[in-house]
């Protein structure tokens, strides 16, 4: 099986230690991974703000550049759920045959426990941490306890639950910045929670929506610091996140 | 009919005049989210319901298969809307009741004024509508010397507040029992001494104050919530009595209905009178379902008028993505569940229309030319709760998107996105160029960072870092780790 | 051209523009019709061995805040003697409702009362057409037994005599035993409103107290 890891432009630029872990955790359970030099965005960006246009050449050229491998892994919910939900439709000549990326892209949870098989990830992680599941995640691609399933099989991990789990965080891409006060009132909300739970680290499948409120959590000094899944998972007692 | 009608072959737009001039739901939003009463307000009533419509749905163990027919039902209607809206009218027509056409909410509101007047009335009851919140009917019917009294608890609350409705069910959710008791003694002109603020006390209230008018009104106007064609048989679902009262004492009864709410045969109810009151109360059943064909001899009015309103719904129809918002049944649950609704309130929608299913039937049924209907596709995160609970699967976020890209196609000018969207998809286009980019951003860190976060960004930028830090771009992107050490870290990871 | 016609031109003009096979006889629209996927099901209770349905009728009104007194037919003019004698004034009641149901009745009754009387009336008396277990609803088609709608709507207490035989399973079968040329009021518990803060509160417009009486 030839993987390719689709890391997304975000985390390419802001978060290359999510890529790393991906790459460092899925090596660890004996496979290799390549990283198409070639990729750049998914084209949620342009798609969501309304630039249906610029989307339509970048999902094509994601198209291409992920055309010969076998699976894609990434480790963003939200995009995942961008090319499987919409690159179809927006690039249809691939539409519904095996060759669209739509049918062998995995986010990262769903890449580990359905086809990997495994929950079990040998991970080590002794700290407090509460789980927010991303809105793309729990409602677009239903991804379900996966990630909750994998988190609980860490070593040493305390894992608290969230209240209101399920609510939005406010990011919602330039929602965020076209509607600030609302994203800004959401966002505190949740972060009211997440320092409800006493957790030391809050984990999620999305860095955008971590970055949202893990901007607010440095912002109020709460003292909780954001790290994505595949972080965790890739954490060691030798090499620790 | 009347100067004021569309013309002829216009696209079929719609208007919904009192709520000309309404800031853009940015604006609007901002005062609400600071109004921390407001904003309790909305959030006790939407959380209570939410989770007892959770409950009541629970319950159904084929609700998927409910909602499924239900989405089956009205898409099929949309297809063959001419066929249904025909078949309805002869059947109407043949159980006694008259028919009128109206292209817009002018014609719409003419025709009722007309119709009132033709009875020498001055004074008309009123069941909770939302067709005649949208044409703005009370208004109207004000000019031309003719006083509407709302009936429904909400709307009565919301017109003695001289106030707007921010919700499908319940138009006054934005007041608590302490606003209201306000409201009424405020207002209420036979408001009974020594009033407190005990729903059951305030529900009295309003029972005393109405029951006269009920008794002795003439004409009565109502929405419709379901129109059989197959049988020309009307369905009213209510909580109060309120509708009973104003289809069943009056001589006259005008109702005013979207073309769009038909079901094709007394079969289709049985899906609909479960998915709605589950969806919309949280309740098995809502505890007053009227209906009636035509008029009954010596059983309720004996004239019967049925006004079918268009005001943008065939617009809407055109689209193949956004003619699904017309199988709209106006539950409300998409309401509850939305967090933007939650924190900015009904009145930032600026349409009678609030909410994730406003956001998307007002830019489509109005045109995205004003500053209001152009920013509601992008009041929302695309988060998906509305989605999921809607009772007849209305993809709202699907909308949204595509109302997005119609919003920049065709909407208002924003000259400075426009640049920065050409320019982020140049970058993207090419993955030398996004290279190039992350260089740059990476020897500007040291510059605008400290301790990894930023604190303040330039302009539009600015709104993010207002209340939380945006994170610094790393010394070095991934691309650029990977490309140094072939993905080894040991490589010097 | 009329607003009929124009707004029937206008969704003529949405089907071409669509390209979808314009449906040109009522044939076209009933084979579509037919292929609705309807795999909810008929009844969510009442097969063998869910208990009956009577027993869930009348916990689902009571759930509502009704009264529910479940009683045999012979028990049926004593007990509502009694539910009757408990308030004060003249009850309505349809000329078509049995005349043994009130025979033990000691209030004052008024067959047939005029529109115009109801609001003096302590209450009415009706029986029903059909009743739905799952929802706890009570539909009345205002025949002889139920009288106009008017009748139960306007005083405040509505007691409605349900016999055994009018209750079904769920609402499906309720809508086929109904007949949608007469009017139709569907009443499951008492008037109520969710208009404050989206909380249920009974009792505004309609009556405030509804008494079933379950005759087995």
């Amino acid at each position: 099986m030839r993987v390719a890891l689709f890391l997304t432009c975000v985390n390419d630029t802001l978060f290359p230690e999510t890529g790393k872990a991906t790459v460092r955790l899925l090596r660890r359970l004996g496979h290799d991974v390549e990283f198409p030099a070639g990729q750049t965005c998914c084209g949620q960006m342009h798609l969501n703000t309304g630039y249906r246009r610029q989307a339509v050449p970048l999902v094509t050229a994601f198209e291409e550049t992920f055309a010969p491998y076998d699976a894609i892994v990434t480790p963003s919910a939200s995009c995942a759920a961008m090319i499987r939900d919409w690159h179809p439709r927006l690039a249809p000549s691939s539409a519904g045959t095996a060759a669209s990326a739509g049918r062998r892209v995995h986010e990262l949870s769903e890449f580990l426990v359905d086809v990997l098989g495994v929950t079990d990830v040998g991970a080590y992680f002794p700290h407090r941490v509460t789980y927010h599941p991303t809105c793309h995640s729990l409602r677009t691609l239903r991804v379900g306890d996966r990630p909750l399933r994998l988190l609980g099989e860490v070593r040493g991990i305390d894992l608290r639950e969230l209240p209101d789990a399920d609510e939005c965080c406010g990011f919602g891409g330039t929602f965020a910045l076209k509607n600030s006060e609302v994203s800004a009132a959401m966002c505190a909300d949740k972060v009211t929670a997440v320092r409800g739970t006493g957790a030391e680290t809050l984990c999620a499948a999305d860095n955008s929506c971590l970055a949202h409120i893990g901007g607010a959590l440095t912002r109020t000094r709460a003292g909780v610091r954001t790290l994505h899944l595949a972080e965790i998972l890739a954490s060691t007692e030798q090499a620790p996140a | 009919m009347t100067g004021r009608a569309a013309r002829e072959d216009g696209p079929g737009r719609g208007a919904m005049p009192t709520y000309l001039g309404t800031p853009s739901f940015p604006d609007a939003a901002r005062r609400a989210v600071s109004d921390a009463r407001l904003r309790g307000n909305l959030a006790h009533a939407t959380t209570t319901i939410r989770a007892r419509r959770a409950e009541a749905v629970a319950e159904l163990d084929d609700w998927a298969e409910l909602r499924e027919a239900g989405r089956q039902i009205k898409d099929h209607v949309l297809e063959h809307l001419g066929h249904y809206l025909r078949l309805l009218e002869e059947k109407v027509t043949g159980a006694g009741g008259t028919v009128h056409w109206a292209r817009d909410a002018a014609e719409a509101d003419r025709i009722v004024a007309d119709l009132v007047k033709a009875t020498g009335e001055t004074e008309v009851v009123k069941v909770k509508s939302m067709a005649t919140q949208e044409i703005g009917l009370n208004e109207f019917l004000a000019e031309e010397g003719i006083t509407a009294y709302e009936t429904d608890l909400a709307e009565l609350i919301v017109q003695l507040g001289d106030d707007r409705p921010s919700h499908l069910l319940v138009p006054a959710v934005h007041r608590n029992r302490a606003d209201i008791r306000d409201i009424f003694l405020r207002a209420m002109e036979d408001v009974p001494a020594g009033l407190t603020d005990s729903p059951a006390e305030l529900a009295e209230a309003a029972r005393r104050h109405l029951r006269a008018k009920f008794l002795s009104a003439k004409v009565a106007v109502s929405g419709v919530n379901f129109a059989v064609a197959d049988t020309g048989t009307l369905v009213v679902v209510e909580s109060e009595g309120n509708g009973r009262m104003c289809l069943t004492l009056p001589e006259t009864l005008i109702s005013v209905m979207g073309i769009e709410k038909i079901v094709p045969s007394r079969r289709d109810l049985e899906v609909f009178l479960q998915l709605l009151p589950r969806s919309s109360t949280a309740e098995r059943m809502n505890p007053y379902t009227s209906m009636w064909t035509g008029v009954h001899p010596g059983d309720g009015p004996r004239n019967f008028h049925l006004v079918l309103l268009d005001n943008g719904r065939t617009a809407t129809l055109a689209d193949d993505v956004g003619r699904q918002a017309l199988r709209c049944i106006r539950c409300s649950a998409c309401l509850n569940v939305c967090p933007v609704y939650r924190r900015a309130g009904g009145h930032a929608y600026g349409s009678p229309y609030p909410g994730p299913i406003g956001a998307i039937l007002s830019p489509q049924m109005r045109g995205v030319g004003s500053e209001v209907d152009a920013s509601l596709p992008f009041a929302s995160s695309l988060c998906g709760a509305c989605y999921e609970v809607c009772p007849v699967a209305i993809d709202i976020p699907e909308v949204l998107v595509r109302l997005r890209a119609r919003v920049v196609e065709d909407g208002p000018r924003r000259p400075l996105e426009r640049v920065a969207m050409a320019a982020a998809g140049w970058t993207l286009r090419s993955p030398t160029r996004l290279a190039l980019a992350q260089r740059a951003a990476s020897s500007a860190r040291r510059v605008v960072a400290r301790g990894g976060r930023i604190r303040r960004l330039p302009g539009p930028l600015g709104a993010w870092t207002e209340t939380r830090d945006a994170p610094a771009p790393p010394s070095e992107s991934f691309r650029a780790w990977w490309a140094r050490t072939g993905g080894r870290e040991e490589d010097g990871g | 051209m009329s607003a009929r016609e124009e707004i029937l031109r206008r969704i003529e003009r949405v089907e071409s523009a669509r390209g979808a096979r314009r449906a040109t006889g009522d044939g076209d629209v009933a084979a579509a019709y037919a292929r609705i996927d309807r795999r909810y099901l008929r009844r969510h209770h009442g097969g063998a061995g869910d208990g009956g349905i009577l027993d869930l009728f009348a916990a689902r009104v009571a759930d509502y805040r009704a009264t529910v007194l479940r009683v045999r037919v012979s028990e049926v003019p004593g007990t509502l003697a009694e539910r009757l004698a408990a308030g004060s004034g003249s009850y309505g009641v349809p000329s078509g409702l049995p005349a043994e149901w009130t025979s033990a009745t000691r209030a004052a009754l008024v067959r047939d009362p005029p529109v115009s009387s109801l609001d003096g009336l302590a209450g009415a008396v009706t029986g029903c057409a059909v009743a739905i277990a799952e929802t706890g609803t009570i539909v009345l088609d205002h025949g002889a037994d139920q009288g106009p709608r008017a009748l139960s709507l306007v005083p405040d207490r509505h007691l409605i005599v349900v016999l055994a035989e009018r209750v079904v399973a769920d609402v499906p079968e309720a809508l086929e035993r109904l007949d949608p040329r007469r009017p139709l009021t569907f009443v499951s518990g008492p008037s109520a409103t969710s208009d404050i803060e989206l909380t249920r509160v009974e009792g505004v417009h309609g009556p405030r107290a509804l008494e079933v009486l379950l005759v087995e």
